[in-house]
C-alpha cells in the first residue's frame, strides 16, 4: 500500500486549483444566476490540457492517470461544479470512450480537437422514456447499407449546444433488445438535428443541458463505434469510468462546502464566541471531514484499480453513490452552519447544495448504483 | 540572449510558521517557488515566446537540497529549458549569492526576485551582481529587450524611472514584472522529468551572517468595538488602555 501522490499528480492538482481559484471563482455566481456557459474557462482548461487529461499524448492528450483526474476534478468542482461536469463528460465519456473503443480512423479524426478544447463532446444516452432503464432505447438507427438513419429524441444532454461531437446511442435491431443497440459518432451540425430549449435547472446552471431531436439524420457507417450491436456494452463500460469523474465532482462539491463552513465558523460569533467553539458546530465539521475522507478514498481506489487495468466497476459505483450522497449531506450542513447567510447566494454554499443534488441523479441515480452494487453481492 | 532565473524554494505563503531549535520547523510545509521568482520566470517565458526570437533559452537555478527538486521541476513544467540545483542548504545571502555565481556567470540576463517571501533578505541579487562583476538594477517592474539593449523600468519615490543597461546584468524584479504566475499545462508537467536538471556541487564559502534567534510576532490585540455614539468611551480607551493619545 502506498498513499503518497507522485510529484506529477500533485502538480496537476495544484494547477487545477490555481486555475479555478484564480479565474473561475470570479464569475461563478454570475454564471449560475444567468445560466451562462463558461466558454472562456473551457477554452483555458483545454489549453492547459484538462479536457483530454487521460488520453494518449499521440492524440494530444495529457497521458495522465485516473488518480490525477480525481484530484483535478475535485479541485475544479470545489469552486465550479458546472465546469466539473463539462470536463467530466468530455474526459471520461467522450474522449476515453473513443480512445478505448474507437478505431484508428475515428481516433485520428476526433481526438486531437477534443483533447485541447477546440471542440468538446457530448454523450447522448438518456431519453424521455429511458433514464435509469437505458436499455429501453426508443431512438432508432436504421441500417441503410452505407449509412445509418437516426430518428428519436435524447433528453438531458450535457454540452448539447456547445459540443461539436456527439456520441449517440440508438437501437438498430429492436428484436435483439439491448444487444441490437449501436453507438455512433455524430457531427452536431448534421442536417436533421435540432435542440430543445436550454433547461432551466436547479443547479449546475452554467452547464448547458438540452434535449436533442434527430429527424432522418444520416450517419456514415464508418462512424459506428465497435461491431454491430456493441452500443449498449459501450455505454455501460464508458459509464463505469465516467462515475469516477462524477464521484470526484461530488467529492469536490463537498470539499468546497466544508472549506467555506470552516472559514465561516471561525469568523461568525454568537453568544460571545466564534460559532466553531460551539460543539454542535465543531462536530458537524468533524462529521464532514470523515465523510469527505471516506469519499476521497473510494474515488482514489476506483481510479487506482482502473489505472492498474483491474476491474473497477463496483468501486466506481460505490464511489459515485457514496460521494454523491455525502455531498448532499455535507452541503446541507454547510448551509446550516452559515445560518441565514447560507441561504443567500453570495455565500456559495446554497449553490453547492443545489449542485450536489444532481450528482445523486445523473450517470446513474444513487438507487441505480445500489442496484449495481447489490447485484454484484448477490451474484453467485 | 540567455536568461537565468534564480528560484527560491519557500514555504507556501499560507503556511503557519513554527520555529523549533532556532530553525524553521519544516514538518507539513508545502514548498513553492518564491512568488517574485515565479513572476520573473513568467516574464522570461514571455520574452522567450516573443516573435522576435530575442531569447535563446531560459534556465533556472536554485540553491537547495534534493528536497527542493519538485519546486525546480515545476519551473521546468512551466517551460524553462533546463535547471541547475546547487547542492547545499542556502544559509545566508552571501553564501547563496556565491553559490548562484557558479551558474550565473554564463548568462546574459539573470533575474532574481526582489526578496524571498520567507526571510525577506533583499540582498542576494545585488551581491550576486557584485560577485560576477555584472551590471545590476534593483526593484525592476518592467523588462523589455530592444534589439541588443535591455530596457527596464523601476519604481522610484513618486514615479517611475526607465533605464537601459549593458549586458550581462542581474535584475532584481518586483511585482509588475509580469501579471500572474503561469500555471503549468499538462504537457509541460509530462515533459518536466525529461528536461535536464543538473546537480552542481557547492563551492565552499563562509556565511557572513549568523542567525541568533527567531521570535514570533506578538499576538495581535483583540479588537474592541465601541458604539458610534460613545465618543467618550473611545477617547478613554485610546488614552488609558491603548495609551496612544
Ligand atoms: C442536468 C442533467 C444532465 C444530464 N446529462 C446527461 C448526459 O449528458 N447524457 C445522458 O445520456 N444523460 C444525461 N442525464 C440524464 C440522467 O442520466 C438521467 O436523468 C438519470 O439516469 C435518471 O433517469 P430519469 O431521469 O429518467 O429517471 P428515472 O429513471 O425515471 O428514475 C426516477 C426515480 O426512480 C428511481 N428508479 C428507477 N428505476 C429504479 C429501480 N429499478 N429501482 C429503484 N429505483 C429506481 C430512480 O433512482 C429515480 O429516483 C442528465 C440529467 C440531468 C438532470
Amino acid at each position: 500500500m502506498n498513499f503518497e501522490f507522485t510529484e506529477e499528480q500533485l502538480m496537476i492538482r495544484d494547477a487545477a486549483r490555481d486555475y479555478v481559484q484564480r479565474e473561475a471563482i470570479k464569475d461563478v455566481l454570475e454564471r449560475d444566476e444567468k445560466s451562462e456557459f463558461p466558454a472562456k474557462h473551457v477554452k483555458a482548461l483545454g489549453e492547459l490540457g484538462f479536457l483530454g487529461m487521460m488520453a494518449d499524448p499521440k492524440y494530444g492528450g495529457g497521458g495522465m492517470d485516473t488518480v490525477s483526474y480525481v484530484l483535478a476534478m475535485e479541485e475544479i468542482s470545489k469552486v465550479d461544479a458546472s465546469l466539473g461536469v463539462i470536463m467530466s463528460v468530455n474526459n471520461s465519456l467522450v474522449v476515453w470512450g473513443l480512445q478505448k473503443y474507437g478505431n484508428d480512423f475515428q481516433k485520428d479524426k476526433y481526438l486531437p480537437a477534443l483533447c485541447d478544447g477546440r471542440q468538446i463532446g457530448a454523450f447522448l444516452l438518456s431519453e424521455p422514456e429511458a433514464g435509469s432503464d437505458a436499455s429501453h432505447q426508443h431512438t432508432t438507427a436504421e441500417d441503410k447499407g452505407d449509412y445509418y438513419l437516426i430518428n428519436g429524441t435524447k433528453n438531458w444532454i450535457t454540452n448539447a449546444n456547445s459540443a461539436s461531437v456527439y456520441l449517440v446511442v440508438a437501437q438498430t435491431h429492436p428484436e435483439k433488445k439491448h444487444k441490437g443497440i449501436n453507438a455512433f459518432i455524430v457531427d452536431k451540425n448534421s442536417p436533421g438535428i435540432s435542440l430543445g430549449p436550454h433547461e432551466n435547472k436547479m443547479g449546475m446552471r452554467s452547464s448547458d443541458t438540452h434535449s436533442v431531436m434527430f429527424t432522418d439524420v444520416k450517419v456514415p457507417k464508418e462512424n459506428r463505434i465497435g461491431d454491430d450491436g456493441f452500443g449498449f456494452t459501450f455505454a455501460m463500460r464508458v459509464l463505469e469510468g465516467g462515475r469516477i469523474g462524477i464521484a470526484s465532482q461530488a467529492l469536490g462539491i463537498a470539499g468546497g462546502a466544508m472549506e467555506r463552513a470552516i472559514a465561516y465558523s471561525k469568523e461568525r460569533k454568537s453568544f460571545g464566541t466564534e460559532i466553531s467553539n460551539h460543539q454542535a458546530i465543531a462536530f458537524k465539521l468533524a462529521d464532514m471531514a470523515v465523510k469527505i475522507e471516506n469519499a476521497r478514498n473510494l474515488c482514489l481506489k476506483a481510479a487506482w484499480l482502473k489505472d492498474q487495468h483491474k476491474p473497477f466497476g463496483i468501486f466506481s459505483a460505490m464511489a459515485k453513490q457514496y460521494a454523491a450522497d455525502i455531498a448532499m449531506e455535507v452541503t446541507t450542513e454547510a448551509v446550516q452552519i452559515h445560518g441565514g447567510y447560507g441561504y443567500v447566494k453570495e455565500y456559495h454554499v446554497e449553490r453547492l447544495m443545489r449542485e450536489a443534488k444532481l450528482t445523486q441523479i445523473y450517470e446513474g441515480t444513487s438507487e441505480v448504483q445500489k442496484i449495481i452494487i447489490s447485484r454484484d453481492l448477490l451474484h453467485d | 540572449m540567455k536568461i537565468l532565473v534564480c528560484l527560491g524554494n519557500v514555504p507556501d505563503t499560507t503556511t503557519k510558521i513554527k520555529i523549533s531549535d532556532n530553525k524553521l520547523d519544516a514538518t507539513g510545509i508545502q514548498w513553492i517557488i518564491n512568488p517574485w521568482d515565479e513572476l520573473a520566470l513568467t516574464r522570461a517565458m514571455e520574452l522567450k515566446e516573443d516573435a522576435n526570437n530575442l531569447v535563446d533559452g531560459v534556465s533556472v537555478v536554485s540553491v537547495g537540497l534534493a528536497s527542493a527538486e519538485p519546486t525546480i521541476r515545476k519551473a521546468l513544467a512551466i517551460g524553462a529549458d533546463e535547471a541547475f540545483r546547487i547542492d547545499c542548504e542556502p544559509t545566508d545571502a552571501f553564501f547563496t549569492a556565491t553559490q548562484l555565481s557558479l551558474v550565473a556567470k554564463d548568462f546574459d540576463i539573470v533575474l532574481t526576485g526582489i526578496e524571498s517571501s520567507d526571510y525577506n533578505g533583499i540582498s542576494v541579487g545585488g551581491m550576486l551582481a557584485e560577485i560576477i562583476g555584472s551590471a545590476s538594477v534593483s526593484a525592476v517592474s518592467s523588462l523589455n529587450i530592444d534589439a541588443d539593449k535591455i530596457i527596464v523600468s523601476r519604481e522610484i519615490d513618486g514615479g517611475k524611472e526607465t533605464v537601459s543597461t549593458q549586458l550581462p546584468v542581474v535584475l532584481t524584479v518586483q511585482k509588475g514584472i509580469a501579471k500572474d504566475p503561469r500555471i503549468p499545462a499538462m504537457r509541460g508537467i509530462m515533459m518536466a522529468r525529461q528536461k535536464p536538471l543538473k546537480v552542481i556541487a557547492a563551492t565552499s564559502t563562509a556565511n557572513l551572517t549568523e542567525i541568533l534567534k527567531f521570535e514570533m510576532p506578538q499576538a495581535k490585540g483583540k479588537c474592541k468595538m465601541v458604539d458610534a455614539e460613545n465618543v467618550a468611551e473611545l477617547v478613554n480607551l485610546l488614552r488609558n488602555e491603548a495609551k496612544v493619545i
